[in-house]
C-alpha cells in the first residue's frame, strides 16, 4: 500500500509465479525462421534479400525509406528459401523472408562504448539501423519516439517496467538477471533526447527485480519508481500520471508532457545494439498460461515459429477449447494457427485452455457501474459498447469513445460477460471508416472538378 | 542485389495450417482472454442470501402469516416473470434470482396482515408494469418492488397502512390495529424508543422494523462488495443530516437523527432499493448527487408531507432522474482539456 499509482484499474490474478523465478533460458538454434517485413507501426519494409541469397545472422534484409518504421534483419545463418506472404501474430498476413539455417551462430559481443562519445544524432541513426521498436508489445519505432519534433523538449525518459499483464515475465527477469544493461540503455536514451531525468517504473510485485535495480542504478540520480500492481499500470499514459502526476491531453502524445517512455527490454535492445552492434534479431519471451506444459522464460530468435516455441515448454496441454497468445490474457491477441512467427513485440506467449475460456452469451446491462470504476481513461464504456454495436457513432464520439486504450478492464469485470471492448473497437472501426470514406470523396471531388 | 520490387501477385502463399498439436483448432477471440468470475445469477443470489436476516426477523415478529406474505411475492414475481418471457419470445431466465428479490423487496414493503390477493396483484404490477415493459432486466427506470408497492398504496390505501404489533409485544387485548411508531410520531407526537426500533419490535411492514437485521445483510453485500457505498452512506447520511438540523431547531418539535435512521424504511430502503444496480446511477457524482437528494427528500416528506413515510416515494422520486443523472455527470476523461469540461 501507499505506492504511486493511477485512478481505479483492476486487479486481476496474476499467474505470475509460473514464470516469475524462472531464469532465461536460450532457445536452441532454429533450423528455419520466418520473418515478417513488417514488425512494427508504421510503414511496412521492402526486401533486401531474394530467393536464393545467403545471409548472415544481423544483416539487414528489409528496409524503406519512410520516417515511421524499423528495418528487419536476418536473425540466423543461412539461405533465404522463400520471400512469401505469411500469417503474421498480429492478424494479417505480412510479406516475410523465410530463411533456412546453416546450424552455425554470431557470438556477439563488445566492450561498454562512452556515451559521452556519441552524438545524439548518431545514437538515433544507430537504434534505427538496429531495428529497434517497443518490445513491451506495441512495436512502435523506438528512433521516432526518440526524434521529437522541434519546439518539444524531452525532459524526461520513463523506463517502463511495470509489467502488468498476467502471465508475463520477460521484463521482471530482463530486470532482475540484466539491471546493468538497463540502466546503461536507458542513459543511451536520455543522451539521444537529451533529457536530464531518467525514471524507471517498476510494480511493487518485483522485489528481486527492484533490488537489483537500484545496486545498478548507484547514485547516477536515476529514480526507481515503486508502483502499486495494478493493471494497466504499464499503459503509457498511466505510467506517467503514476510516475510523474502528468496526464497526457485527449489526443496528444507523451511528448507533448515533455516524457517519452520505453520498455525495459527495449533499454537492453538499445544496449546490445550500441555495444555488440547486434540489431533486434532475439528477445525474451514469457511462455505461460494453463496450456503450457512447462511455463518457462525464453530468449528466441525473431520469426521461430510458435509451434517450435511451445515444443520447447513441453508443448500444449489440457482438455478442450485453448487459445494461443501473442502477448498476455488482456490485450494478446488469438491465434488461429501455431505457424505464426515470433516477433520483435512478442512480449509472451500464452496459452489458455478450458475453463478460462469467455462464455459466449452475455447477460443484458445491469447498470452496475463496474466498468465505470474500472476504465482508468475515465470513460462509461457501458454506453460506448452499446453505440458502437449500434453504430450511433455520434454519441459515441460525444462520450470519448476514441479516448479508449483497449486495455480490457470493463470486459474483465462485466458480470453480464458482454464483450465492451470488443462492441468499443466497432465503434472506433466504423468511425475510422466513416473519416476514410469521406477523404476519398473529398478527393473525388478534388479529381472530377 | 537486382530487383527489389517483387510483384505481389506472384507471390506464393505460406499454406495456412488452421490447426494446434495434433490437428484441433484454436480458439479465436478478441481480447480480454480473461474475465473475472463474477455474473449477474451470483449477484443476485448473494442479494437474496443478505435478505435472508431480515426476513427471519420478520417471521420471528410476525409469525407464518410473514412467510406465507414471502412466499406469494415470490412466486408470483417469477410467474409473471415467466409469463412475460414466453410471451416475448425471450430465453427463460426467471433462475437469475432478479425476480425473487422483487419478491421479497416488494413482501418487505407491506404489513403483515395483506391479504393475498392483494399481494398478488402488487407481484404482477411490480414485475409486469414496472420491469418487463421496460424490457426486463437492466431495463426499468424505477424500482420494480418500490412500483409495485406504489401501486398498492393506490388501490388499497386502507389495507397498506394497516397495521398489527408484532408478537412479541404483550397486550392485554387481542390487537387488532396499531400505528407505526412514523405513525405515531407525525400523528400523536410520541416517539419510539431508538432500541425497540434497532431490534424491530414495532409495528410495521415486514421488512422495515428491525434495523439490526437489515445493516447485518447491507454490511455483508458491502463486505461482497456488491454495494456501492456511496449510496447507503449518502442517502443515511443526508437524513441523519437533515433531519438532524430540525431536532437541533426544535428537538420538542422533531425527533432525532437516530430515530428518523432506525424508523420505517429508511434502512431497508437505503441497503437494498437506493442500491439497486439497475436503478441507481452509474457515475460517482451522479450517485452522490442521487442519494443525498433521496435522503433529504425522504425527511421532507415525513416531517412535512401528507404520508408519514417518504423513504419509498423519495427513491421512486430520484429514480426518475437517473437517466438524467448519467447523462450529465459524466466522469472525467482522462487528460481531458479544460475547455471542453467548462
Amino acid at each position: 500500500m501507499g505506492h504511486k499509482t493511477f485512478d481505479r484499474g483492476i486487479h486481476p490474478s496474476y499467474y505470475k509465479e509460473l514464470t516469475a523465478s524462472k531464469r532465461v533460458e536460450s532457445a536452441p538454434l532454429p533450423k528455419t525462421v520466418t520473418i515478417p517485413l513488417q514488425q512494427h507501426l508504421g510503414a511496412a519494409c521492402e526486401p533486401l534479400v531474394k530467393k536464393g541469397d545467403l545471409v548472415i545472422e544481423g544483416q539487414k534484409i528489409g528496409d524503406v525509406k519512410a520516417f515511421v518504421s524499423a528495418p528487419v534483419h536476418a536473425s540466423i545463418n543461412g539461405k533465404v528459401k522463400d520471400i512469401e506472404l505469411s500469417q503474421h501474430p498480429g492478424g494479417v498476413r505480412v510479406l516475410s523472408v523465410v530463411i533456412e539455417g546453416d546450424g552455425t551462430a554470431k557470438e556477439w559481443s563488445g566492450a561498454e562504448i562512452d556515451l559521452n562519445s556519441i552524438a545524439p544524432e548518431a545514437l538515433r541513426d544507430a537504434v534505427r539501423e538496429a531495428g529497434i521498436v517497443g518490445m513491451g508489445g506495441a512495436a512502435f519505432p523506438t528512433s521516432v519516439k526518440l526524434a521529437p519534433p522541434k519546439g518539444k523538449a524531452i525532459e524526461a525518459v520513463i523506463l517502463n517496467g511495470c509489467e502488468c499483464e498476467p502471465f508475463l515475465t520477460a521484463d521482471h527477469r530482463i530486470m532482475a538477471e540484466e539491471p546493468g544493461k538497463v540502466v546503461w540503455g536507458l542513459k543511451a536514451l536520455m543522451r539521444a533526447t537529451g533529457a536530464a531525468k531518467g525514471f524507471i517504473g517498476i510494480e511493487e510485485n518485483k522485489p528481486d527485480a527492484i533490488e537489483a535495480l537500484k545496486k545498478a542504478v548507484g547514485s547516477t540520480g536515476i529514480e526507481i519508481i515503486v508502483l502499486e500492481a495494478k493493471y494497466p499500470q504499464g499503459a503509457e499514459k498511466m505510467l506517467i500520471k503514476a510516475a510523474l502526476g502528468r496526464k497526457v491531453p485527449v489526443g496528444k502524445l507523451p511528448l507533448d508532457v515533455g516524457v517519452v517512455v520505453n520498455n525495459v527490454g527495449t533499454a537492453v535492445a538499445v544496449y546490445e545494439a550500441l555495444n555488440y552492434k547486434k540489431p533486434l534479431i532475439e528477445r525474451i519471451v514469457t511462455v505461460s498460461g494453463n496450456g503450457v506444459r512447462e511455463p518457462k522464460n525464453l530468449k528466441v530468435r525473431v520469426g521461430t515459429s510458435f509451434e517450435e516455441v511451445l515444443g520447447l515448454c513441453g508443448g500444449i496441454t489440457g482438455e478442450g477449447e485453448k487459445e494461443v497468445l501473442n502477448g498476455g490474457p488482456m490485450m494478446g491477441i488469438a491465434q488461429s494457427t501455431l505457424s505464426v512467427p515470433v516477433v520483435k513485440g512478442t512480449s509472451g506467449i500464452t496459452v489458455i485452455a478450458s475453463g478460462k475460456i469467455k462464455p459466449e452469451k452475455y447477460d443484458p446491462c445491469i447498470k452496475c457501474a463496474s466498468c465505470v470504476a474500472a476504465c482508468p481513461m475515465g470513460l462509461m464504456p457501458y454506453r460506448l459498447g452499446d453505440y458502437g454495436l449500434k453504430q450511433m457513432l455520434a454519441n459515441f464520439k460525444d462520450f470519448d469513445g476514441q479516448s479508449c486504450i483497449e486495455c480490457g478492464c470493463c470486459s474483465y469485470v462485466c458480470p453480464a460477460k458482454r464483450p465492451l471492448l470488443q462492441w468499443i473497437r466497432m465503434g472506433k472501426f466504423f468511425i475510422r471508416r466513416e473519416a476514410q470514406r469521406a477523404a476519398a470523396k473529398a478527393n473525388n471531388n478534388k479529381a472530377t472538378s | 542485389m537486382e530487383d527489389k520490387t517483387i510483384d505481389k501477385a506472384e507471390l506464393k502463399s505460406a499454406p495456412e495450417t488452421p490447426a494446434g498439436p495434433g490437428g484441433e483448432r484454436l480458439f479465436v477471440t478478441s481480447s480480454p482472454h480473461f474475465l473475472n468470475k463474477e455474473s449477474v445469477p451470483k449477484i443476485m443470489h448473494t442479494v437474496v442470501l443478505a435478505l435472508f436476516p431480515a426476513m427471519a426477523a420478520s417471521v420471528y415478529f410476525f409469525g407464518l402469516r410473514a412467510l406465507l406474505l414471502y412466499v406469494i411475492c415470490i412466486g408470483a414475481c417469477l410467474a409473471t416473470e415467466y409469463a412475460f418471457q414466453k410471451y416475448r419470445k425471450k430465453p427463460i431466465k426467471i433462475y437469475d434470482g432478479s425476480a425473487i428479490i422483487t419478491g421479497i423487496l416488494l413482501a418487505m414493503t407491506l404489513p403483515p396482515g395483506f391479504p393475498v390477493f392483494g399481494a398478488i396483484l402488487g407481484s404482477v404490477f411490480a414485475i409486469g408494469v414496472g420491469k418487463q415493459l421496460f424490457g426486463g432486466l437492466g431495463f426499468n427506470i424505477f424500482n420494480p418492488a418500490l412500483l409495485g408497492r406504489a401501486f398498492l398504496m393506490a388501490t388499497y390505501p386502507v389495507l397498506t397502512t394497516t397495521w398489527v404489533e408484532p408478537r412479541t409485544v404483550q397486550k392485554a387485548v387481542d390487537a387488532v390495529s396499531a400505528a407505526t411508531p412514523l405513525a405515531l410520531m407525525k400523528f400523536e407526537g410520541k416517539l419510539t424508543p431508538v432500541l425497540d426500533l434497532f431490534t424491530g419490535n414495532v409495528a410495521g411492514s415486514l421488512g422495515e422494523t428491525s434495523a439490526i437485521a437489515i445493516l447485518i445483510g447491507g454490511l455483508f453485500l458491502r463486505y461482497k462488495g456488491y454495494v456501492n457505498w456511496k449510496l447507503p452512506l449518502g442517502y443515511l447520511g443526508s437524513m441523519a443530516v437533515f433531519s438532524g438540523i430540525f431536532w437541533l431547531i426544535d428537538p420538542s418539535k422533531y425527533p432525532d437523527p437516530l430515530f428518523h435512521l432506525f424508523a420505517g424504511g429508511a434502512m431497508l430502503g437505503a441497503w437494498f432499493m437506493v442500491t439497486d444496480m439497475v436503478t441507481s446511477p452509474t457515475t460517482d457524482l451522479g450517485q452522490w448527487i442521487f442519494a443525498i437528494t433521496g435522503g433529504i427528500m425522504a425527511v421532507v416528506i415525513r416531517l412535512f408531507g401528507g404520508l408519514p413515510e417518504g423513504v419509498m416515494y423519495s427513491i421512486l422520486f430520484m429514480n426518475a432522474f437517473v437517466p438524467l443523472l448519467n447523462k450529465h455527470t459524466r466522469p472525467r476523461v482522462f487528460g481531458a482539456v479544460k475547455a471542453k469540461a467548462e
